[in-house]
C-alpha cells in the first residue's frame, strides 16, 4: 500500500455498501483518511463518489460497512451526529433555502453571520449582503458561503463535493488556500474534483472509486494526469478517452463564408443590464463556442436566444426568420433548442428516459392525440447513438450525472433542431462521457447543424469549437478561431483586459 | 480491499452478488398493482365472511353501483394529480350537470345528456383557465369554483332551473339500470367505456406525456417546448367532463336530483386516486391504480353497510385512508 503509514488515521471505513432500489450505488468500500492530509475522491460518474461523501456526512444510512472516526466505531444517524463528529460537508448542490435570506438561512443551520464573517472574509465576500434571498444570489458565491458555513462548525474533516465546478480560477485558488490550512493545522480534507489539475495540484493521496469499490489507493506524488485516468477508468476505456483530440475531430474548414450559410443572426440584441449590445453569426456545420466567468451575462444570452425571456431590444434572425418568441415552443418550433446548463431544469426525474427523450415530439397541439407508438425507432436510435445506461430506465432521476446529461442532449436529436445551444454541457461529467459528448457535437456539426456551445472549461474551447466569442461585462469582448485559442489568452479576454495575441 | 494497491487497477468483477435486501417495502414500490389487488380480494373475503350472501351477484353489483360513480370522478382527479394539481369542485360540478340535466329532461335525452355535459365541460374549463393561464392554485381555483356553483344553483333553483328535478329515463336506465337479468349495471359499462378512453390518453397518447411531464418538472416541460397552459386547461376541461359523466349517473341512480347529490363523493374520489398510487405532487399514478381504488372503496362500502355504519361513519375512514396512504406511499418513496 502507498497510503502515508505517518499519519494517524482520522476516519476510516470498511465494505460499506449502499443501494438504491434495485440500483447498486456502492458495494463495498473502504477509505482511509489520516490527519493532515488532503484526500482526493477519485472516480467517473456513476462511481459512487456523491453516495459516499452522502454516507460520511450522515445524510444516508449505509447498507452494509462500518466506520471509525479516530479509532472509535460510530454510527451516524443524521447530518447532525456527522457535524458532532467533527465532519462537515459542502455537498455538490447547495443546501441552502431559496426562498429564504442568507441570514436565515444561517440561523437555520445554528450559526451567527459572526461565525461565518471571518471565513466570508477570506473569500472576499465581506461585502456580501445577507439580507439577499438565496435565489438571487450566483452559484458560485452561494458555494463559496456553504462553505464558510462548513467551515465554521471547525471540523476536523471537511469534504468538498464538486465545490470547484462552478468557480472562477481566483476563487479556486482562495479554497485552496483554506484547504492547505488544514492541513498545517493537522486536521484533513476530503476533495472531489473533475479537474485532475487541480486534484494533482493540491492532494497528497487518492481513493479511486470505480463501479461502487475503491480499485486503488494512490499517493499523488509523481503521478499524471494520465495514470489518474487509466485507474479511474480501467486501462483500456482510458487508452480510448485520452485519444480524443482536436485531430480525431471531423476536419474543420467545411464552413465556408457565404451568406447563405448564416443560420443565427444576432444583432445588437440588450437585456436589461445584463446584455449590452451583443451580434454576432452562426453558420451552418460551425461549433461556436462562448466562454466567460461567472455572470458575464452568458444565462442571460442563452436564455434569450432559447426564447425563456424575450430581449428588451434587438433581433434574433434563425434562418432569416425574426425570432419573437413568446415561450421556449416558439424557439424550438423555429429550430432553437436549448440544452440547459443545470440537468434539473432539463429532466423529467420521476419518468423514463424514453419519455425524456419523446418530450418534444408531442409539443404541437396537433401531435397531442397522435400516438405514443410511433417514437419507438428514433428513441431507440439515440439511445444506441449515444450509448445510453438503461439500467435504470424507469426513472431518470436514478441515472448518473453523464447519463443524465445524455438524455437531455438525446432529446433534440428525437426531434429536430437548426441551432444547439449547450450551456456548460461537460459540467461535472466524467471524462469518458465528456469525450462522447464532445464527438458528438463534432457529428453534429458535421451534419450541418450548428451549435452555440458555453463552456466554462477553457481547455475544452480548442477541442470542440471552430470559433469562439469572449464575453465579459454583458458584450463580446473578443472573437477568434478557436484552434489557437490559448487558456491564457480566452482567460485574459475573460477578465476584460486586452491582450497583445488577440 | 487488499487487491489492489498499485496503479494497475484489477479487472473488474462483474459476477458480483448485488447486496440485495428484499423487503415488503421494495416488494410494494415495484408492484403496486398487485398489492392492490390483493387488497381488493381480501377486502372481499373479508366482507364475504360478515356477510355470506355478499358473495353472489346481487351482493358484488350492489358495491360496482357505489364504486361506478367514483370511478369516473377519480378519473378526472387522477388527470389533474398527475399534473400536480387537484379538482375540489367535482363533487359540485356533478351535482350541477345533472341538476341542469334533469331541468332538460323534459326536453328529451340527447339534449340533457348534451347540456349536463357541456355545464360539467364549461365549469372544469374555467377551472382551467385560472389554473393554467391565470396561475391560480390548483386548491383555491377549485373550491372557490364549487363555493360559486353552489350559490349560483342555490339562487337558481327557484328561478331558471325551477322545473323539472326528474331525471330522463334513459338516464335513469343508465344510472341503475341493468342487463343480462339484472346482473350487471349500465353504468358498469358506462365506466368500461370511460376507463378504456383515460387509459388511452394517459398511456398512448402524447396528451398523456405531457401531463406526466407537467406535474414531474414544470420547469423541464417548459424549456423542452411545453405550453404548459394549454395543457392544463384541456385538463381541468376534460375534469370536468367525466364530472358530468357522474352526475348523470348518480342523477340517473336516484331517480331526481337535489343539491347534494354527489357532495359526499369528493372525499372518495381523491381517496381512489392515492389508494391507487397517484402522487398529489405529479408525475407519478396510473388510471389503472385508481380503477383499483375505487373497487375497494366499493368493496369497503358494502362491508361498512353489513356491519350497520352509517354515511358518518364511512366519511371518517375515507378521510383516515387518504392520510394514511399519503403517509405511507411517502416513506415508500423516501425509501427508494
Amino acid at each position: 500500500m502507498t497510503l502515508p503509514t505517518a499519519h494517524q488515521s482520522l476516519l476510516s471505513t470498511e465494505g460499506i455498501a449502499k443501494s438504491y432500489g434495485s440500483i447498486v450505488a456502492l458495494r463495498s468500500v473502504d477509505i482511509s483518511v489520516a490527519s493532515g492530509e488532503i484526500h482526493a475522491l477519485l472516480g467517473a460518474n456513476g462511481a459512487g463518489k456523491s453516495t459516499l461523501v452522502k454516507i460520511l456526512s450522515g445524510v444516508f444510512d449505509s447498507d452494509a460497512g462500518s466506520m471509525t472516526i479516530s479509532g472509535s466505531a460510530v454510527n451516524l444517524k443524521g447530518p447532525g451526529d456527522a457535524t458532532d463528529a467533527g465532519i462537515a460537508t459542502v455537498f455538490q448542490d447547495p443546501a441552502l433555502i431559496p426562498d429564504l435570506s442568507l441570514d436565515q438561512n444561517l440561523t437555520i443551520s445554528g450559526l451567527r453571520h459572526s461565525d461565518v464573517a471571518p471565513w466570508l472574509e477570506r473569500m472576499q465576500l465581506a461585502e456580501l449582503d445577507f439580507g439577499l434571498l438565496v435565489r438571487d444570489i450566483p452559484l458560485a458565491t452561494l458555494r463559496l458561503v456553504d462553505l464558510a458555513r462548513a467551515l465554521a462548525h471547525d471540523p476536523q474533516l471537511l469534504m468538498l463535493d464538486e465545490i470547484t465546478a462552478a468557480l472562477t480560477p481566483e476563487q479556486t485558488d482562495r479554497v485552496f488556500d483554506v484547504m492547505r490550512e488544514w492541513k498545517r493545522m493537522n486536521r484533513s480534507v476530503l476533495f472531489i474534483s473533475h479537474r485532475l489539475g487541480e486534484v494533482l495540484k493540491i492532494c497528497d493521496v487518492a481513493t479511486i472509486l470505480r463501479n461502487g469499490r475503491d480499485v486503488a489507493h494512490l499517493d499523488l506524488t509523481g503521478v499524471d494526469e494520465a495514470e489518474l485516468v487509466t485507474s479511474m477508468l480501467g486501462a483500456e476505456l482510458a487508452r480510448e478517452s485520452m485519444s480524443i483530440s482536436r485531430d480525431a475531430a471531423p476536419v474543420q474548414g467545411a464552413v465556408t463564408d457565404t451568406d447563405n450559410d448564416v443560420v443565427l443572426r444576432v444583432t445588437d440584441l440588450q437585456y436589461r443590464d445584463k446584455i449590452n449590445g451583443v451580434s454576432f453569426e452562426l453558420r451552418r456545420g460551425e461549433i461556436l463556442g462562448v466562454t466567460a466567468l461567472e455572470g458575464q451575462g452568458q444565462s442571460e444570452l442563452f436564455s434569450l436566444l432559447s426564447g425563456d425571456h424575450r430581449p428588451t431590444s434587438g433581433e434574433i434572425e434563425i434562418s432569416g426568420e425574426r425570432l419573437s418568441a413568446r415561450s421556449p415552443y416558439d424557439a424550438i418550433r423555429k429550430g432553437l433548442v436549448l440544452v440547459p446548463g443545470n440537468r434539473h431544469e432539463a429532466l423529467l426525474p420521476q419518468r423514463s428516459i424514453r419519455e425524456n427523450l419523446a418530450t418534444p415530439l408531442y409539443n404541437r397541439i396537433g401531435r397531442w392525440f397522435s400516438l405514443v407508438g410511433d417514437e419507438s425507432e428514433r428513441v431507440d436510435s439515440v439511445v444506441t447513438r449515444l450509448d445510453i445506461d438503461t439500467r435504470a430506465a424507469s426513472q431518470v432521476g436514478r441515472l448518473s450525472g453523464g447519463n443524465q446529461q445524455k438524455v437531455t442532449l438525446g432529446r433534440w436529436l428525437v426531434s429536430d433542431f437548426e441551432v444547439l445551444l449547450c450551456f456548460d454541457p461537460t459540467r461535472g461529467i466524467d471524462i469518458q462521457t465528456k469525450a462522447q459528448i464532445y464527438e458528438l457535437l463534432r457529428e453534429i456539426a458535421a451534419e450541418g447543424a450548428a451549435v452555440l456551445m458555453y463552456s466554462s472549461e477553457l481547455r475544452e474551447i480548442p477541442l470542440v469549437c471552430d470559433r469562439v466569442l469572449v464575453m465579459y461585462g454583458g458584450s463580446i469582448v473578443h472573437e477568434q478561431d478557436a484552434g489557437t485559442a490559448t487558456e491564457e489568452v480566452l482567460l485574459t479576454a475573460a477578465h476584460g483586459l486586452k491582450s497583445a495575441q488577440a | 480491499m487488499s487487491e489492489s494497491p498499485s496503479t494497475a487497477p484489477p479487472v473488474d468483477a462483474t459476477d458480483e452478488p448485488r447486496p440485495a435486501k428484499p423487503s415488503i417495502a421494495r416488494q410494494l414500490s415495484a408492484r403496486p398493482q398487485i398489492v392492490l389487488i390483493a387488497v381488493l380480494v381480501g377486502l372481499i373475503v373479508v366482507t364475504a365472511i360478515i356477510e355470506p350472501n355478499y358473495l353472489s351477484l346481487a351482493g358484488l353489483r350492489n358495491s360496482a353501483f357505489f364504486a361506478v360513480p367514483i370511478g369516473v370522478l377519480a378519473a378526472g382527479q387522477t388527470i389533474l394529480m398527475l399534473t400536480g394539481g387537484i379538482d375540489l369542485s367535482i363533487a359540485m360540478i356533478a351535482t350541477a350537470s345533472a341538476y341542469v340535466a334533469a331541468n332538460q329532461s323534459p326536453n328529451g335525452a340527447v339534449i340533457a345528456i348534451a347540456v349536463g355535459l357541456l355545464v360539467g365541460l364549461a365549469a372544469g374549463t374555467a377551472n382551467g383557465i385560472g389554473v393554467g393561464v391565470l396561475r391560480v392554485n390548483p386548491l383555491i381555483m377549485t373550491i372557490a369554483m364549487s363555493g360559486i356553483l353552489l350559490g349560483l344553483f342555490t339562487g337558481w333553483a327557484t328561478t331558471i332551473f325551477a322545473g323539472s328535478t326528474r331525471m330522463h329515463d334513459f338516464i335513469i336506465t343508465l344510472g341503475r339500470g341493468t342487463f343480462f337479468d339484472g346482473n350487471v349495471p349500465w353504468s358498469v359499462v358506462v365506466w368500461i367505456g370511460v376507463s378504456i378512453l383515460v387509459l388511452l390518453l394517459l398511456r398512448r397518447t402524447g396528451y398523456g406525456r405531457n401531463l406526466y411531464a407537467v406535474g414531474d418538472n414544470a420547469i423541464a416541460a417548459r424549456l423542452s417546448g411545453m405550453r404548459s397552459w394549454q395543457v392544463l386547461v384541456v385538463a381541468y376541461g376534460i375534469s370536468g367532463l367525466l364530472g358530468a359523466v357522474a352526475g348523470l349517473l348518480m342523477g340517473g341512480r336516484i331517480g331526481a336530483v337535489d343539491l347534494q347529490l354527489a357532495g359526499f363523493l369528493l372525499l372518495p374520489s381523491v381517496a381512489a386516486a392515492v389508494i391507487g398510487g397517484t402522487s398529489i405532487f405529479g408525475g407519478v399514478g396510473t388510471y389503472t391504480g385508481t380503477i383499483l381504488g375505487a373497487l375497494i372503496l366499493g368493496v369497503v362500502q358494502s362491508m361498512l353497510t353489513f356491519l350497520g355504519a352509517g354515511q358518518a361513519v364511512q366519511q371518517v375512514l375515507y378521510g383516515t385512508i387518504v392520510v394514511g396512504l399519503s403517509w405511507m406511499y411517502m416513506r415508500l418513496a423516501a425509501a427508494q
